[in-house]
């Protein structure tokens, strides 16, 4: 592979972050926070993409995507961070594993 | 090697440590901070990619609004950090080879189809980031789409305050409405009674 950036470097560090937020929605499993912030992190990871797809495809349509993604995203963490406190309120724990009052 | 590449090698790297660190940080509020490096490394990379606006716009909603939001949620709880680990290392374990099945994956998928194909960047693409030429494609071809994001966030915005909004049991409020509307006759009963005569005082006093 050439050492000058091109399309696949970027996708590739997309790739790379993706999986990296996989793997912290794994292992932080029960920690309800930072599986919101590996969410963060994914959306991240496919803007890069969309952002790397518009540049080198000469095309806008790539940032106007990532521009409603960020608006979602920012919806998203405002709700459930809202959830989470409300959560918190009422179980004193962001344990995952203590919201099973449903028993599903 | 140019600046440039030399500019994406060291964000890169940056980011990458970030997100790392992201996921495997002890304390939620360093994972929090790490986060905020990393979004502010994803911007200058944004920057090389020429997409200058969404760039600043990533710094301003999510290092300063998002962000924000959740170091303040992160510090309002208090977290028990013993507990919420448990189970990291028996995790690690199952994740690590998900993690490298989906690098695989992704890596074929790159290399099959975005490898041979050298795809240069249009001598045009730096103008499509500049704020004047988004701004005309957001508000002609997607402006319903805008307008269907601005109806997300109002509608974020009332979820947020009706989940939080909340009327503690345990406080005593005061009413003003009630605590001006208050008359004299609510507050003080005028009791008529019989004053005592002299001499029962006085033979009270032998």
């Amino acid at each position: 592979m050439p050492l000058t950036v091109s399309l696949t470097h970027y996708l590739i560090l997309g790739a790379i972050l993706f999986t990296i937020s996989i793997v912290g929605i794994f292992v932080n499993r029960k920690n309800a926070i930072v599986l919101l912030m590996a969410i963060e992190l994914m959306l991240l990871a496919v803007n890069i993409n969309f952002l790397a797809f518009s540049h080198y495809l000469g095309d806008a349509a790539g940032q106007i995507f990532v521009f409603f993604i960020m608006t979602v995203a920012a919806a998203e963490a405002a709700i459930g961070l809202a959830i989470l406190v409300v959560l918190f309120r009422n179980m004193h724990s962001i344990n995952v594993e203590d919201f099973d009052s449903l028993k599903g | 090697m140019d600046p440039k590449t030399f500019l994406f090698y060291a964000f890169s790297a940056i980011l990458i440590a970030a997100a790392l660190r992201v996921v495997t940080a002890r304390n939620p509020v360093h994972a929090a901070l790490f986060l905020v490096l990393s979004f502010f490394t994803a911007a200058s990379i944004w920057v090389l990619l020429k997409a200058e606006f969404l760039a600043i716009v990533l710094v301003l909603v999510y290092v300063g609004a998002v962000m924000v939001l959740f170091l303040f949620v992160v510090m309002l709880l208090d977290i028990d950090l013993a507990r919420i680990r448990e189970g990291f290392a028996r995790n690690l374990w199952a994740a690590i080879p998900v993690g490298l099945l989906i690098v695989f994956e992704m890596a074929a998928v790159l290399m099959r189809g975005f490898l041979s194909t050298d795809v240069q960047a249009p001598a045009d693409s730096a103008r499509i980031g500049l704020t004047r030429e988004l701004g005309k494609v957001l508000y002609g071809q997607y402006y319903y789409a805008f307008e269907i994001a601005a109806a997300i966030l109002v509608v974020a915005i009332i979820a947020a305050i009706a989940l939080t909004l909340r009327r503690r049991q345990d406080v005593s409020y005061s009413d003003n409405g009630s605590a001006i509307a208050v008359k004299r006759g609510d507050r003080i009963r005028l009791v008529d009674m019989k004053s005592e005569s002299a001499e029962q005082t006085d033979g009270g006093g032998k």
